[in-house]
């Protein structure tokens, strides 16, 4: 195992930031906590890393209790949201920090050095960038070298704490390719804290949600998106429509619209629900096709790209609808704002948890 | 006209008036008076000025002003770092208290310090006792100038590492620890360097005005001829002579020596700040 999380819990004045949080990385293994702001992510990545101390529970890195070592004896690799370079230091210098600061019998002579700084470089292709400075650099370029840094020193496990939230979306897109064809070559046992669901479903081999200090569910990312387990992760891993309803006689209302319950709730008594459609899991056509499709207007446009972005005012719902459609379909009917359309539920989650959004 | 443009066109307006400004009152604050001390020196001729500069007990006031205002501005960095350390880093009750006493040395006027300083460092003061013990005398004696000159140049280094250091975020901190680094490496090797240049900056300062202190130091120094006799103190005692143009003979060298000594710190430090830009 490479990362064992047992029990975990750290309290701030105030608030607990993780609640007895236990918790599996197998080695070689690339896990991403995923959660809103403020749900203890980061706190738990840096208690990994001995940058902070958690109240009570254990953390055993490679069969090895670290609980208590300081971060400079954990020999982990930390990536930081704002890359936190050495401005005062050329690339090279950086990289070969965790090196030179090695006690004397350790340290690498000076050819091993500067061979393992040019290959790791070469690694994160930046090794033209050897003789520049950090200011010298864009974003993603630092990241890379802040990784290399990272790397150097060979740490057991990996620990990226949001590491392209600060770049642009088309460079954060693709370090994230990057990433992931880096890990599958090195294969160091990583986690990455990201509040991003298409990063860490793009890049994680297992997501783990995270919500107020709390694990709410772990899982390959074709598990969690698929089958969330409640409200919250449904919620969480992409855009949704909520509507608010009662579940009775295996039947969920909405507005006037009736869906059949779950399986596991359709025996359940009379309560209040919830039901999420996601906008791409709406269908939208010219002709009523099924009795429970529901008449629709238009109201709103939004170009997307590829997708387009439809709000729509349906009869029997108090909030407009949002959906999401393909371009072709979109043109091929026709449509504009203020038409009328025939929208049909296609995947209706209910949840009953009393979470709100 | 082409001398006061900038290289480019400036997007940002008014080069021409604000630069004005700067030479203007550059003259009429810092140049033209101290001009005087250049055309007062001129009617001397040069064999009486060479004559009066290179006197013994001038060249004695020289050697001991520069050598006491460095020896001051060294030991100020070393403290002043670790007084900017402990203000920005921690947080502790009465921590406001010591941040404005730090400022004290700029507002007292510096005889009322020298005058402090005599006392509490005279054979039978409260410190002077102690040090008499030891067979250490302060007062009257170069350690007894270097003393005040601490004293007077400490704030300037403590304000200008302060917002520096301030500015260091901790994951700077963090990343070295994570790298392995121990306390001590990531002080040596990633904030000195950092802090270096805000320490140069601080430390010149302390010394140029070590350099030119006159108050404090006249008490507790004895001015005794060849031994405590700082430069400022030659001058004036020019003065008290009516020997107006010796007392502008000595200053012109002081003023020429600090002036080179500056500009060659602050092209150090101009060196030292290039790379990373």
């Amino acid at each position: 195992m490479g990362i064992e999380l047992q029990n975990i819990t750290k309290k701030f004045t105030g608030y607990t930031a993780l609640d007895n949080i236990s918790l599996n990385v197998a080695s070689g293994e690339l896990v991403a906590l995923l959660g809103p702001s403020g749900c203890g992510k980061t706190t738990l990545l840096r208690i990994i890393a001995g940058l902070e101390l958690p109240d009570s529970g254990k953390i055993i890195l490679e069969q090895k209790d670290t609980t208590n070592l300081p971060p400079r004896k954990k020999n982990v690799g930390f990536v930081f949201q704002h890359y936190a370079l050495f401005r005062r230091l050329t690339v090279f210098e950086n990289v070969a920090f965790g090196l030179k600061v090695l006690p004397m019998r350790e340290r690498p002579s000076r050819s091993a050095i500067q061979e393992r700084v040019e290959h790791l470089l070469k690694l994160v292709q930046m090794d033209w960038a050897i003789k520049r400075y950090p200011s010298q650099l864009s974003g993603g370029q630092r990241q890379r070298v802040a990784l290399a840094r990272a790397l150097a020193v060979n740490p057991k496990v990996l620990l990226l704490d949001e590491p392209f939230s600060a770049l642009d979306a088309k460079v954060r897109q693709e370090l994230r390719r990057w990433l992931r064809k880096l890990h599958d070559e090195i294969h160091v046992t990583s986690i990455f804290v990201t509040h991003d669901q298409e990063e860490a479903l793009e890049l994680a081999d297992r997501i783990v949600v995270i919500n107020k200090g709390r694990i709410e569910q772990q899982g390959t990312p074709q598990e969690v998106y698929d089958h969330p387990v409640n409200a919250f992760v449904y919620n969480f891993l992409g855009n949704v429509n909520v509507f608010h309803g009662r579940i009775k006689n295996g039947k969920v209302t909405l507005g006037t619209h009736h869906v059949d319950a779950p399986d596991e709730l359709k025996h359940t008594e009379e309560r209040a629900s919830q039901a999420f459609v996601r906008p791409h899991e709406i269908g939208i056509s010219r002709i009523r096709s099924a009795e429970t499709d529901l008449a629709g207007t238009i109201q709103e446009v939004r170009i997307m790209g590829g997708q387009i972005g439809l709000n729509l005012a349906c009869e029997g719902f108090e909030h407009p609808i949002d959906a999401e459609i393909q371009r072709e379909l979109y043109l091929n009917l026709q449509l504009a704002k203020g038409e009328k359309v025939f929208v049909s539920l296609n995947r209706v989650r209910v949840f009953t948890s009393d979470y709100e959004i | 006209m082409e001398l006061f443009q900038g290289k480019r066109r400036n997007i940002l307006p008014g080069f021409g008036l604000s630069m004005g400004y700067t030479v203007f009152y550059l003259s009429a604050i810092v140049i033209v008076p101290l001009s005087m001390i250049f055309f007062n020196t001129i009617p001397m001729g040069w064999e009486p000025f060479l004559h009066t500069v290179t006197a013994p007990r001038v060249l004695a006031s020289y050697r001991l002003s520069f050598s006491t205002a460095l020896f001051a501005a060294i030991f100020d960095a070393i403290v002043g770092l670790l007084t900017a350390w402990v203000l920005v880093r921690y947080r502790f009750a009465g921590r406001q208290f010591l941040d404005a006493l730090v400022d004290l040395p700029f507002a007292l006027p510096t005889a009322v310090a020298g005058i402090c300083f005599a006392t509490l460092y005279s054979p039978v003061g409260w410190l002077g006792e102690t040090f008499a013990k030891w067979n250490i005398e302060i007062i009257n004696s170069p350690t007894g100038i270097v003393v005040a000159l601490i004293f007077i140049g400490f704030p300037f280094v403590v304000r200008t590492i302060q917002p520096v250091l301030e500015e260091v975020e901790q994951e700077i901190e963090e990343a070295a620890q994570c790298l392995g680094a121990t306390r001590w490496q990531t002080f040596r090797k990633i904030l000195l360097p950092h802090l270096f240049p805000a320490l140069l900056t601080g430390s010149t300062l302390a010394f140029a005005r070590g350099i030119g202190e006159y108050g404090s130091v006249i008490f507790i120094a004895g001015n005794l001829p060849m031994k405590t006799e700082i430069a400022p103190l030659m001058i004036m005692s020019k003065l008290d002579q009516f020997d107006y143009a010796g007392a502008s003979a000595v200053a012109l060298v002081l003023l020429l020596i600090s002036f080179s000594m500056l500009l060659l710190l602050n092209a150090v430090q101009e060196w030292q700040q290039k790379e990373y830009r």
